[in-house]
């Protein structure tokens, strides 16, 4: 609940704005990009996800080393991701 | 005895412990608290004390919002979740935590429906395919799931549900790290600051510690250099006799935080009078509760909660581990009453709990080992 994960912005929903595809390390769902709308998401950003909520946009330099961190410290990760395989939130 | 990987890098890592080393005065003890829990992960996945000279100590913080949880709200979880009509939903996490009379599971199994969710977007979801059910969100978190929450609360408001709501548990961490300022069990030389909490508070927020206090604080990032960095950058501003507010993880976390989601958590909630924490006590002004203008959504108006205070099991000293008072293998039950699988105290439950972390990962080396045998 507490991992930030880092997501690559696939498309944005054209029915429903504040939503997102995106692909986690090839899980792609769809989250929430609401808390982004200042400064805008588009297609090919990196965002950090905390609980299907886009929280920060990154590089994608950030976004790979974030990931490499993350397959590196094992369940916790895997159990985020496994919970992530399970979000449908549309 | 399990060995911590070799990360990536750890030749610069002993490159900067060898930098660390260079600034510490000999005989003079320092004391830093990492108050988040996943840097507590961090630290013991990668052995990182062994990185630091002997004079300088990691103490845990109380920043793993399942481990701080009091046993009361879980009890009151299972009290709405009896309800017939009521379905309620979690994070994962929540899942294992005890209650006084046992955790979810044990509660699924006496009849109750608790299911696990990513997000609380997924509770929205359930609660439009069951119109027929209440559907509760069981909401958890500090900062940086508090946005999350609200968001899907107005949400659930634009689209006109009614049979969904929010059992709010969000806490904050600034009044958190105050209680630990101002509590005379110990004594800080500076703190890590937590990274994604600050991602949405931003870093203003804690320059009262440098001012009122005097200690410096860094917000750092979650890979172990990104802490041997911090505690660098916190070394050298005592060696300079600064205490500033630092921002380490200026990568992810930009000075002012999210206005964005502190505008969405303003809106729908509001500061509770006091909140029980676990180890910690009441706390004044330390958690959010649903505003007046979304009762409607409020699972605590909707239902009955006992509310009753629980005490924590006698042999439980989460307290303590929360607090920093106590180092998790010196706990009497720790590894023994006390495992991942079967945990007495919070500490136990979340990957991000001190003593899950070191019951994972832990590795008694020398100094530990003299560290335990002394207590």
């Amino acid at each position: 609940m507490c991992l930030g994960i880092p997501g690559e912005v696939i498309e944005i929903l054209a029915d429903r704005p504040d939503l997102a595809r995106v692909d986690v390390s090839g899980v792609k769902r769809a989250i929430n990009i609401g808390l982004l709308a200042e400064e805008g998401v588009e297609p090919g950003d990196w965002v950090l996800i905390h609980v299907g909520f886009a929280l920060s946009k990154i590089d994608e330099a950030e976004a790979k080393a974030a990931m490499e961190f993350l397959e590196g410290i094992g369940k916790a990760y895997e159990d985020e991701i496994a919970a992530l395989r399970e979000s449908r939130i549309i | 005895m399990r060995f911590v990987d070799e990360f990536r890098n750890a030749e610069t890592a002993r490159a900067l412990s060898a930098k660390i080393a260079a600034l510490c005065e000999p005989g003079r003890e320092y004391k830093f608290m990492e108050v988040c829990g996943g840097h507590t992960h961090t630290i013991y996945k990668h052995g990182l004390e062994d990185y630091l000279p002997e004079n300088v100590t990691l103490v845990h913080g109380p920043g793993c919002p399942v481990c701080v949880i009091p046993m009361g709200r879980i009890d009151d979880a299972i009290h709405i979740a009896r309800r017939p009509e009521v379905l309620m939903t979690s994070f994962g996490d929540m899942m294992r935590v005890p209650g006084s009379g046992g955790n979810f599971f044990d509660s699924n199994a006496e009849g109750t429906s608790i299911r696990m969710v990513y997000s609380p977007l997924d509770s929205l979801k359930i609660a439009r395919q069951n119109p027929d059910r209440q559907v509760v969100f069981m909401a958890i978190g500090f900062e940086t799931t508090a946005p999350s929450t609200a968001m899907t609360v107005l949400r659930a408001a634009k689209e006109g549900l009614e049979n969904f709501s929010v059992f709010c548990n969000h806490i904050m961490i600034i009044p958190a790290i105050k209680a630990i300022l101002d509590s005379p069990d110990l004594r800080l030389d500076g703190f890590i600051g937590p990274g994604h909490v600050s991602t949405v508070i931003g870093c203003r927020p804690y320059e009262f510690i440098a001012r009122d206090y005097g200690k410096p604080l860094v917000v750092a990032g979650f890979e172990p250099l990104d802490i041997l960095q911090s505690i660098y950058m916190l070394l050298l501003q005592l060696r300079e006799g600064r205490a500033e507010v630092e921002n380490q993880y200026a990568r992810v976390v930009p000075w002012d935080g999210n206005p964005t989601a502190l505008r969405a958590i303003g809106e729908v909630m509001e500061l509770r009078p006091y909140f029980e924490w676990r180890g910690l006590g009441f706390i004044s002004h330390s958690a959010l509760r649903m505003r007046q203008r979304y009762a409607a959504f409020d699972a605590e108006l909707l239902f009955e909660t006992p509310g009753v205070r629980v005490a924590d099991p006698k042999a439980c000293q989460c307290g303590e581990v929360l607090k920093g008072v106590l180092k998790p293998w010196e706990c009497k039950v720790f590894g023994t009453a006390c495992t991942p699988e079967t945990p007495i105290g919070t500490c136990m439950v979340s990957p991000e709990g001190a003593c899950a972390a070191y019951y994972n990962f832990g590795r008694f080396t020398r100094t530990r080992v003299r560290e335990a045998s002394v207590t």
